[in-house]
């Protein structure tokens, strides 16, 4: 369960649009289903009262919305930001793609989130509602007479249960308690694909990416993902809107992806979050990110507006790429 | 449509002799844009360029692919054959059906089909091709010399002959550099200063050479014609321009006991000191290291006595930027540590020297005023052994020598042990050998004669073991010849110390984007054809920065270098290369991905007003490539996630047709 309320933030919401300081709200609204949570902007405090949402599925990165949310926007715009967001939100300021003095960011603590296909898993199909309270979900669905208890920390999701920190790296405002930065197992997922021999990952990777539908969600959630205009929406490319029509195509498109996002991506983990086919995508990218990690030093995206990833960026004391190669050797 | 003419080349039996390249042009008759192709013995001959002209006039042609040998060698011979024609030159595409095909393939038929694919590709590309016109750009009329050794003043003052500026940027107080620690030169005996002096003296008197020494070059910009520069004077604490060299102020320098690094420390120098007697400029520097009064405030005896009021103990580091057209790299060499020799004794004896010490040894002006004598008591020695190759041609002990061979090591040596014969007769001296290395004009009558007529005992063999004893090194070696051990007990051990280049080098040629082989020495831009010159334009080679080398081979080259930069710095302008990035502004994110792994510093960025499809504008920030500093290297193109950046002539269209092509 999250130890900030839902009351504390539409409280400082409403009262930052009261006070001007912003006019609008960059927040969390009602879905369809109580899992089913949407990001939304509000203006006023009544429609805010109205859908404004904070509960244990509000897993959203807002970072991204600021990209194409502000050009109109006339003042300020209030984000939430969990400690995960304000690395994607840094990212984007040190890639200029939104202008910082049109945002108030306000950081909030975040327990981790529940995966909604976990639960699905233990209590089947055809939730009806979900009542978050405690360390406990109250799951009702259609076809159980009494509503199924299932503990928070089994249905948090894999990027929660590997949450890598609890610190915000950027704010206006920070509300709760800060937290720390985490010496996560996350990379713990990577190192068994890489024991797995070529064919066996070949087989992995094959299994999950055979399930893709194309339907681009996670290069649309992604926050590196944020090109005027994406390579797969050129017609110049020679990779544009390719349905995957063989196996070929579908691995060869999470593979660009996860090319163009390498050293760019935070590991907000928002692509395996909204991939449809429950594809762990965010692999992918973690596996780019241990392998820099490695070859030229711990890297974090965004832990800092400005730096530079070593994917991009240019040194005289730049290692050939042989010595790369080397180098990493002696560490495996 | 394009429409192409396909000329493959037989390159005699070089391409002909492992490609059916009749088979080749009937193949590629039919790709699409083809409408003529031939093939003909020697393309880049007058007669094949005719062919191609003719080909173009007769048949409309509007690209032009040749299959022949790698671009570098004639893309330019044939730019220039489709100018002639009235194409664009960067009309032309190169298949390299030599290097890559012809050259490393035994069988025919592999090596036909190779050449074809290799041909679909550069059909495919030049299908794509356009028009691209080089800008130009003016050449600063002013070459810099980096290092003042023999090799650089050579190279100065043949420029400066021409009628050119020329900088000259050494890191030492003195330039000189490591001729003017040796006593005689091979195979004439010349006395080493004798012949180097007059050109340090012609150096500082020529109007046209300005000496920056005790400095450093920092940074490089720019391409081709304008560089930009930063060279670090280091504070020397005295004022260059006031100080006349007298020299009271060493002798009056309480601070006696600082290694002299001009002897190699076999004896000592003040805190304030002019390295030797000749030194260019002739001026005093105070070693911030060793001089109390930088150090703690205590002292300032120098200033008291120096007449002229040169000494200045506040003097900072001194940032200048200057442009130049060209670029001269002469580094030269340092012999390499003996530290990693134990079996050589030569940190446990100061009796076991280099050769470079056994220079100093030897000569009149160095620490022993020419005689010869021993380091460790200063007496006579009178059985010396020379050891050969120490750390050269050394394959299996790469951590610690260099697989190359030195070069230089069998001529010193040989004069060496026959100076020693020649002065001091009743003095042994043994050489151990692998092989005696002498081509060159009069190198092998040198060593004949030292060995003839000086008594000089050479050996096959290496020396396993040096063990100090006493007063006696205990020498442990093999006679290869004989078959036996051989025990020598001698006064006085030099080792012929392998040579690797200046630590300064890698640095150097990183900022200045020139390529450098395994063991550091630079890499000239073709080994037989351009020696002197650096694959990256506008930077030339001088000396034994390239590769060990002699003195006459050093100023050869040094005066060789020095007619490319005069070649140069002739021309009034440039033309530059068309092949640089752009960026499409309309897909560009402004992210700065592309500025980031820029190593020239070519892109920028601008605020740019965009009319959206709703008819309202938005201003965003996109990258602007300036073309005069762009050098087409293609880091943006890949670094930029949207695509926006694109190479002219490399545009990733035209890299994937060529791959498509490859993979059909």
């Amino acid at each position: 369960m999250q130890t900030i309320t839902r009351d504390q933030l539409l409280d400082k919401a409403v009262s930052l649009l009261a006070d001007g300081t912003v006019t609008a709200v960059l927040g969390w609204s009602k879905g369809e289903f109580d899992y089913d949570v949407t990001p939304a902007v509000f203006k006023t405090e009544a429609e805010l009262k109205e859908n404004f949402v904070w509960n244990d599925f509000c897993g959203a990165n807002f970072s991204k919305y600021l990209v194409a949310k502000m050009d109109r926007l006339e003042g300020k715009m209030l984000v939430f930001l969990k400690p995960c967001d304000t690395y994607s939100f840094n990212q984007l300021l040190t890639e200029h793609r939104f202008d910082r003095e049109k945002v108030y960011a306000v950081g909030i603590p975040c327990e981790g989130m529940v995966d909604i296909a976990k639960v699905k898993a233990i209590c089947g199909e055809g939730i009806s509602s979900v009542d978050c309270g405690g360390d406990k979900l109250l799951v009702t669905t259609l076809y159980e007479e009494q509503p199924v208890e299932v503990a928070t920390a089994e249905v948090l999701a894999e990027r929660c249960v590997n949450c890598k920190s609890k610190k915000h790296v950027a704010y206006d405002e920070l509300l709760g308690e800060e937290g720390e930065v985490i010496d996560s197992n996350r990379f713990d997922e990577v190192e068994k694909l890489e024991a797995m021999t070529p064919d066996e990952r070949f087989a992995f990777w094959q299994n999950e990416l055979s399930r893709c539908i194309r339907c681009n969600a996670c290069r649309d959630a992604c926050p590196a993902c944020t090109c005027e205009k994406c390579v797969f929406d050129n017609p110049n490319s020679g990779v544009e809107n390719k349905a995957p029509a063989n196996s070929f195509e579908e691995k060869m498109f999470h593979i660009i992806r996860a090319y163009h996002v390498a050293g760019r991506c935070t590991d907000c983990g928002e692509c395996s979050r909204v991939c449809p086919q429950n594809i762990p995508l965010h692999l992918l990218n973690r596996k780019f990110i241990k392998d820099m990690n490695e070859f030229y030093g711990e890297y974090q995206a965004g832990a800092e507006v400005g730096s530079r990833a070593p994917l991009v960026d240019y040194t005289t004391e730049d290692l050939e790429p042989g010595e790369v190669f080397d180098r990493r050797d002696t560490n495996a | 449509m394009q429409r192409v003419g396909v000329f493959v080349c037989w390159c005699g039996s070089n391409i002909a002799g492992t490609v059916d390249v009749q088979a080749v042009s009937e193949a590629l008759k039919n790709e699409p844009g083809v409408v003529f192709s031939t093939n003909y013995q020697y393309m880049c001959s007058q007669a094949g360029q005719n062919m191609i002209i003719d080909a173009v006039k007769e048949h409309n042609l509007t690209g032009i692919v040749v299959c022949s040998c790698s671009p570098r060698m004639h893309e330019a011979t044939f730019r220039k054959t489709a100018a002639a024609a009235g194409l664009n030159p960067y009309m032309v595409e190169i298949a390299n059906i030599r290097e890559q095909c012809s050259w490393v393939h035994k069988d025919m038929m592999t090596g036909t089909e190779k050449a074809i694919i290799l041909g679909k590709a550069a059909v495919a590309k030049v299908n794509l091709n356009t028009p691209l016109t080089p800008g130009e750009s003016p050449v600063t009329k002013r070459a810099l010399v980096i290092g003042g050794g023999i090799a650089g003043i050579q190279t100065a003052l043949d420029i400066a002959d021409a009628g050119f500026e020329v900088d000259i940027v050494e890191k030492k107080p003195t330039i000189g550099g490591k001729m003017a620690q040796l006593d005689k030169t091979f195979p004439t005996l010349d006395c080493a200063a004798c012949i180097l002096t007059p050109k340090m003296v012609d150096v500082a008197q020529n109007e046209k050479i300005r000496i920056f020494s005790y400095s450093e070059v920092t940074d490089v910009k720019g391409f081709v014609g304008n560089f930009d520069v930063t060279i670090k004077k280091n504070a020397r604490f005295v004022k260059e321009d006031i100080c006349t060299g007298c020299g009271a102020c060493v002798e009056k320098c309480p601070m006696k006991k600082v290694p002299n690094e001009f002897n190699l420390g076999m004896d000592n120098r003040s805190a304030i000191y002019i390295p030797f007697a000749q030194a260019v400029p002739k001026v005093a520097t105070i070693d911030p290291n060793a001089c109390n009064m930088l150090k703690n405030g205590k002292c300032g005896l120098c200033a008291k006595v120096c007449a002229a009021g040169a000494i200045d103990y506040t003097q900072k580091d001194e940032y200048i930027e200057e442009k130049y057209g060209a670029i001269v790299v002469a580094t030269g060499f340092n012999p390499i540590s003996m530290e990693k020799f134990d079996e050589f004794a030569y940190n446990q004896s100061k009796d076991v020297i280099t050769s470079l010490e056994f220079e100093r040894l030897t000569n009149a002006a160095g620490p022993t005023a020419g005689k010869l004598l021993r380091p460790s008591d200063h007496e006579h020695p009178h059985t010396i052994v020379f050891v050969q190759c120490v750390g050269s041609r050394c394959d299996s002990c790469a951590e610690k020598g260099k697989e190359y061979c030195s070069k230089i090591c069998c001529m010193y040596t040989a004069k060496h042990a026959m100076l020693t014969r020649d002065k001091y007769p009743d003095t042994e001296v043994y050489v151990f050998y692998i092989d005696v290395r002498t081509p060159g004009k009069n190198f092998d009558e040198f060593y004949r004669r030292a060995v003839e007529e000086y008594g000089v005992k050479y050996v096959k063999g290496m020396v396993g073991k040096v063990t100090p004893e006493g007063k006696k090194l205990k020498v442990q070696a093999s006679d290869l010849i004989a078959n036996k051990q051989l025990h020598i007990d001698a006064d006085l051990v030099v080792l012929a110390a392998a040579i690797e280049p200046d630590q300064t080098a890698r640095p150097l040629a990183t900022m200045l984007t020139a390529s450098m082989d395994t063991n550091d020495f630079f890499t000239e831009a073709h080994p037989k054809l351009r020696p002197v010159e650096s694959p990256t334009a506008g930077v030339f080679l001088s000396g034994a920065c390239q590769g060990p080398k002699d003195i006459p081979e050093t100023v050869s080259q040094a005066g060789a270098a020095a007619s490319k930069v005069i070649g140069l710095l002739a021309k009034d302008k440039l033309t530059g290369n068309p092949c640089v990035a752009s960026s499409n502004e309309l897909m560009c994110n402004g992210c700065s991905s592309c500025e980031r792994v820029c190593p020239y510093g070519a892109i920028t960025y601008v605020d740019k007003e965009f009319r959206m499809p709703d008819r309202t504008t938005k201003v965003r920030r996109v990258a602007s490539v300036n073309p005069a500093v762009c050098q087409g290297c293609g880091c943006c193109t890949v670094a930029c996630p949207s695509g926006a950046m694109d190479l002219r002539g490399f545009a990733n269209n035209q890299i994937m047709a060529e791959v498509d092509a490859i993979c059909k």
